[in-house]
């Protein structure tokens, strides 16, 4: 009797292990690329982060974003201390995170090569404002790698980033996000 | 048995309560060094150099007013009718070794500058308390000779300052400096008065706003060094800094805009009412 309770309990338990161990379906990256492009006549304004933190879950979709604002990089030193200093106040609010979905997920068939297109809707949180956004994402599927292509606007101003009038002229109210990442299977 | 069976159960429902909080991005955080920036908002604090330095190949284009004593009044109009300035500039060769020139009006005195970061400031990884800058600058001198008729020696026209600056970003807003320095003169008036002059700096800046500073300068002479009529200089100034541009908006005892001349030749005492009006412009350029 005991032996059965003890074989149906080790059962039971390995089958909550195959079932909530995430690894069949989770893809991701460290090193992911965001990209942000602000335009005017006067001045365009451009930096990168390499260190993006996504990944994916490709049974329900959830889709997640983690990025340090600090990790921008601008081509001007002087640029990137103003925009941790003065716009984005990055020691006080170091994160930036987007938790979605990528609402056609059954449509990305992550085991043949191709190109996919799905929508993405989710939560973007910047300096603690949060914010609904959705874009169209394309998902390209090659040898295992799954590279995603996604872009939206985002308005400063929506997120509390005071931007002075003197400085005004040179800052768009609609600054271009690009993302760009290469999720690999999380085989751990 | 019954522990046993405990125990796998245990398992099975530590692993549920981890499943239903999913997070797909739980790995612990890389440790990374966090270094810290923009301690003061410029190279400078109000008269001497901050532990700023400005970025590979920028060069940062300073203009600096000192005008004539407020107690000068109306028919002074405060001083504005009288200005001491400086005309130079700060290069980056890298963004922690940067050179200086400048030519001030103050003895007619061309100086330049070698200033080196050799510590930053940062937590993570590499725990530093303190960002340390050193800097040597020298002086010439290029007024006619007073007594031209006796033999002059163009070394006389020289004189040095040496310093190290160290400063700590205590919190977002504040910041506080220590700045040890020698002011070395080549030639003084009378054997009575020091070649070498020992001061420390202080220098505390505090954000009133993401854009605006209220910066404090003091500099202790050590006693004994100098003529009695010298004081030590104190100067309290606002940062104003608007994208390429920082403004320095100050009032100070002093006249002189380099090391020696508002460390070790300042006259006018505070208590007196006489304070200067000042500022600096810094406008960075990118190459």
């Amino acid at each position: 009797m005991n032996k059965i309770i003890i074989l149906f309990a080790a059962i039971v338990t390995l089958g909550f292990m195959a079932f909530t161990n995430h690894s069949g379906g989770v893809y991701k990256t460290n090193t992911g690329n965001i990209n942000f492009f602000s335009h005017t006549a006067v001045e365009d304004i451009a930096a990168d982060n390499h260190k993006v933190k996504t990944a994916f879950d490709a049974k329900t979709g959830k889709l997640q974003f983690s990025v340090l604002i600090k990790d921008f990089e601008f081509p001007k030193a002087l640029m990137q201390e103003h925009f941790n200093e003065n716009y984005m106040e990055s020691t006080t609010y170091p994160k930036s995170t987007f938790t979605g979905t990528i609402d056609k997920m059954s449509a990305v068939n992550l085991a043949k090569d191709g190109t996919y297109k799905s929508t993405i809707s989710g939560k973007l949180t910047m300096k603690d404002v949060t914010k609904d956004v959705s874009t169209i994402a394309t998902f390209v599927v090659k040898g295992g790698v799954v590279n995603a292509k996604a872009s939206f606007t985002i308005n400063p101003t929506d997120y509390h980033i005071a931007i002075p009038k003197t400085v005004a002229p040179k800052i768009s109210n609609e600054i271009k996000i690009s993302v760009d990442a290469d999720y690999t299977h999380d085989t751990k | 048995m019954n522990k046993i069976l405990i125990l796998l159960f245990l398992i099975a429902t530590s692993r549920l309560c981890v499943a239903q909080d999913l997070d797909l991005l739980d790995e612990p955080e890389v440790k990374t060094t966090d270094y810290t920036t923009a301690t003061f908002k410029t190279n400078r604090v109000v008269n001497g150099h901050s532990i700023e330095t400005v970025a590979k190949n920028e060069f940062d284009f300073k203009i600096s007013h000192r005008f004539g004593f407020l107690s000068g009044g109306p028919y002074d109009m405060f001083g504005l009718d009288q200005a001491t300035m400086r005309i130079g500039g700060d290069y980056g060769i890298t963004d922690n070794l940067n050179v200086g020139l400048g030519r001030s009006t103050v003895d007619k005195t061309y100086d330049g500058f070698v200033k080196y970061k050799f510590l930053k400031q940062s937590t993570g990884v590499t725990n530093m308390p303190v960002t340390a800058t050193w800097i040597s600058h020298m002086g010439i001198t290029t007024l006619k000779w007073p007594q031209p008729d006796r033999k002059n020696y163009f070394s006389s026209r020289l004189h040095y300052t040496h310093q190290l600056l160290i400063a700590r970003k205590i919190t977002e807003g504040l910041s506080i400096q220590l700045s040890p320095t020698v002011v070395h003169k080549n030639i003084v008036d009378s054997t009575k008065f020091k070649n070498d002059i020992f001061s420390l700096g202080l220098g505390v800046r505090q954000k009133l706003t993401t854009r605006t500073t209220l910066n404090l300068e003091y500099y202790y002479v050590l006693p004994n060094q100098l003529e009695a009529d010298k004081t030590n200089v104190l100067s309290v100034g606002f940062d104003i800094e608007t994208g390429g541009h920082v403004f320095q908006l100050f009032f100070t005892n002093s006249s002189g805009p380099f090391e020696k001349a508002f460390i070790t030749d300042t006259k006018a005492k505070w208590l007196d009412g006489n304070i200067r009006f000042g500022f600096n412009i810094a406008r960075v350029f990118n190459f």
